[in-house]
């Protein structure tokens, strides 16, 4: 009879120290409980300096990479309260005409239009949400995939806020500094917050309404109010995303509602690992740099992204950040099975 | 005037409810949403395009075919992908998704944008119903789309596939300890509303040239039929389909035709806003509110 195997994962020693007090008590501990935290970090507010090393155009990129994780992080803070959204755009693009808005008719500078457009927005799709927040799954997803389309035909149709042409020569941004830090900061304070956020009591229960509605219901907690602050809260990353954008291309229209904006950052979460707001992250900063890369290819990109969705939403549920965790805290052997 | 809108809105209503049909049908038995659906109802087009044009089949031949390979594509979209992620409602939208919008943009890449794509009429030439000349194809339409309706209701009215898709679509346990298969089911569910595209697509294409945006828009029409009438009645279909319709037609005549896809757009949200389950159905209604 053939001896049959199996894989037992075990917690690597100084994962259980590092969980106590004994992760003061070296340096190499420290530098376990730190490294993966502080890497990242320094990185990215390192690459901003290296101007003159890697040059311009992949500073840019580094801001579309900032920009789009923003909208992942989001994504991920919705689907953390269970709302599967297919139109990040939405709040993309609610931020960035809001802001051109202010600034192109009311002439207001940049460093008023991009509070007033994230809060704005945040709080304009939280009201459009409000009734349909009851919703579950595909039809919560349905209304997302509907909604940015639909403000696009509107702008189209009615022809207001510059209608098919959009609203440009909007004042530009500051300075380069600017430009790039704000962004990287964004997704930072974003990143480190929401995951501080979701591992309060107050995220508990939104995990709990994303787990079984009905349970927390049952604790007489008014689930809505919840979900609604959720999406307020995601609503502020993507609207920034948004109202900065707008500056920084230093135009609004129709592209603000894109089908980019929806579906790059799902798959930036998907592939990231949903649920643990650094895998978006992460995923935005392997994808977008990498479709930077295919840009010859055209369209042939999109089809691109959809084949990774697929292959990452069958092949490897658990994204990538929940791999290299695994392995960072655990090691696996083979045991026999009796 | 009234005569034309009349008639012209019901051919309308009822390119809204072939298109709506088959998406519905597979979310109201196996619950999967197919937002690949547009892309498939584009490949049908496509696919008869080059078997009329390549293969240079007539084209009593090359429908059939093209439907055939469709719905089994629809089969196997099932077995590859979906079986896979089975019941988690969030992977099974974003695949069938990816896989519509993969489907489209490689259309797109491909260059399958320009006039020359288009299919032929059934029948060329018009009638005159009551002082407004409709074409035939019109008239096919119409007829295709009431006998869809009827071959569905006895379909899943008199044979053993359609009762056990009823089965599965009533309560999925009770039909599982009946011995009705659900992957089968599902399965064959997917390829029915997938033929079904292609159905639509053949009668509905002539009408016009295909373009690639036709894949998000007849996406959007399906899911907001679909909506409005309750995605699992078919009656429900009938009627949004008319209610739409008449709607569409008429913003289009007194508005203009950028607005049309506002009304959709529109009806999907406000319908899911205030009543999810739609005008007709029923028996989901408490699964989908919390």
């Amino acid at each position: 009879m053939a001896v049959r195997y199996r894989k037992e994962r075990l917690d690597r020693g100084i994962k259980a120290r590092c969980e106590d007090m004994f992760a003061l008590s070296s340096y190499r501990e420290m530098l376990y409980l730190l490294l993966p935290r502080v890497l990242p970090v320094v990185a990215l507010l390192t690459f901003p300096l290296l101007k003159g090393v890697v040059g311009l155009y992949w500073e840019k990129v580094l801001v579309i990479t900032c920009a789009i994780a923003l909208l992942a992080l989001s994504w991920d803070l919705m689907a953390s309260v269970g709302l599967v959204s297919l139109g990040q755009a939405v709040f993309f693009g609610a931020g960035a005409y809001l802001t051109g808005f202010l600034n192109n008719s009311l002439g207001w500078p940049c460093f008023l239009t991009i509070p007033c457009g994230t809060v704005g927005g945040a709080l304009f799709c939280t009201f459009l949400l409000l009734p349909v927040l009851r919703l579950r799954g595909v039809y919560f997803a349905i209304v997302t995939l509907t909604l940015p389309l639909l403000f696009a035909r509107f702008i189209e149709a009615s022809k207001i806020l510059g209608g098919n042409e959009g609203l440009s020569a909007l004042s530009p941004l500051p300075n380069l500094w600017f430009e790039l830090y704000v962004p990287v900061l964004a997704v930072l304070v974003c990143l480190f917050g929401f995951r501080r956020l979701i591992n309060e009591d107050y995220g508990l229960v939104l995990q709990g309404i994303r787990d079984n509605d009905l349970a927390v219901m049952s604790g007489a907690i008014n689930i809505y109010k919840f979900k609604a602050q959720a999406v307020f809260v995601a609503g502020l990353a993507g609207a920034f995303v948004g109202a900065f954008m707008t500056h920084y291309y230093r135009f609004v229209g129709m592209p603000a509602f894109a089908l980019d904006y929806s579906i790059l950052p799902l798959t930036c979460a998907v592939l990231g690992g949903v649920g643990t707001f650094a895998g978006p992250t992460l995923g935005a900063f392997i994808l977008v740099p990498l479709s930077e890369a295919l840009r010859t290819f055209g369209t042939l990109r999109v089809v691109f992204y959809s084949a990774i969705l697929i292959i990452c939403v069958v092949g490897l549920p658990e994204g990538i950040f929940h791999y290299i965790q695994r392995k960072y805290h655990q090691f696996e052997r083979l045991i026999e099975v009796g | 005037m009234i005569s034309s809108i009349l008639i012209y809105g019901l051919v309308n209503s009822v390119v809204l409810a072939l298109i709506a049909i088959g998406f519905s049908l597979t979310f109201g038995i196996s619950g999967v949403a197919n937002f690949a659906y547009g892309a498939l109802y584009l490949l049908s087009g496509y696919l008869t395009w080059m078997l009329l044009k390549y293969a240079g089949l007539p084209l009593v031949l090359a429908v059939p075919i093209a439907i055939a390979i469709v719905g089994l594509l629809g089969f196997v979209i099932y077995w590859i992908i979906l079986l896979r992620v089975r019941g988690i409602v969030l992977s099974e939208v974003i695949a069938t998704f990816a896989l519509g919008v993969g489907m489209l943009e490689f259309f797109r890449w491909k260059g399958f944008v320009t006039y020359e794509f288009t299919l032929p009429y059934f029948k060329k030439g018009m009638l005159l119903i009551g002082g407004v000349p409709v074409d035939y194809q019109r008239l096919f339409i119409i007829g295709i789309g009431l006998a869809l309706v009827l071959f569905l209701y006895f379909f899943t009215h008199h044979t053993r596939i359609g009762w056990s898709f009823r089965g599965i679509a009533q309560n999925q346990r009770t039909a599982i300890s009946l011995g009705i298969e659900p992957d089968w089911t599902a399965a064959l569910s997917l390829a029915f509303g997938s033929a079904m595209a292609a159905v639509a697509a053949i009668s509905i294409l002539p009408l016009g040239i295909i373009s690639i945006n036709m894949g998000y828009d007849v996406l959007l029409i399906a899911v907001a039929v679909g909506i409005v009438g309750g995605l699992e009645s078919v009656p429900g279909i009938l009627v949004a389909s008319l209610i739409l319709g008449y709607c569409q037609f008429i913003t289009s005549m007194y508005l203009s035709a950028e607005w049309m896809m506002v009304v959709y757009l529109a009806a999907i949200v406000l319908v899911l806003a205030i009543k999810p389950s739609g005008l007709f159905g029923k028996f989901k209604e408490l699964e989908e509110r919390v």
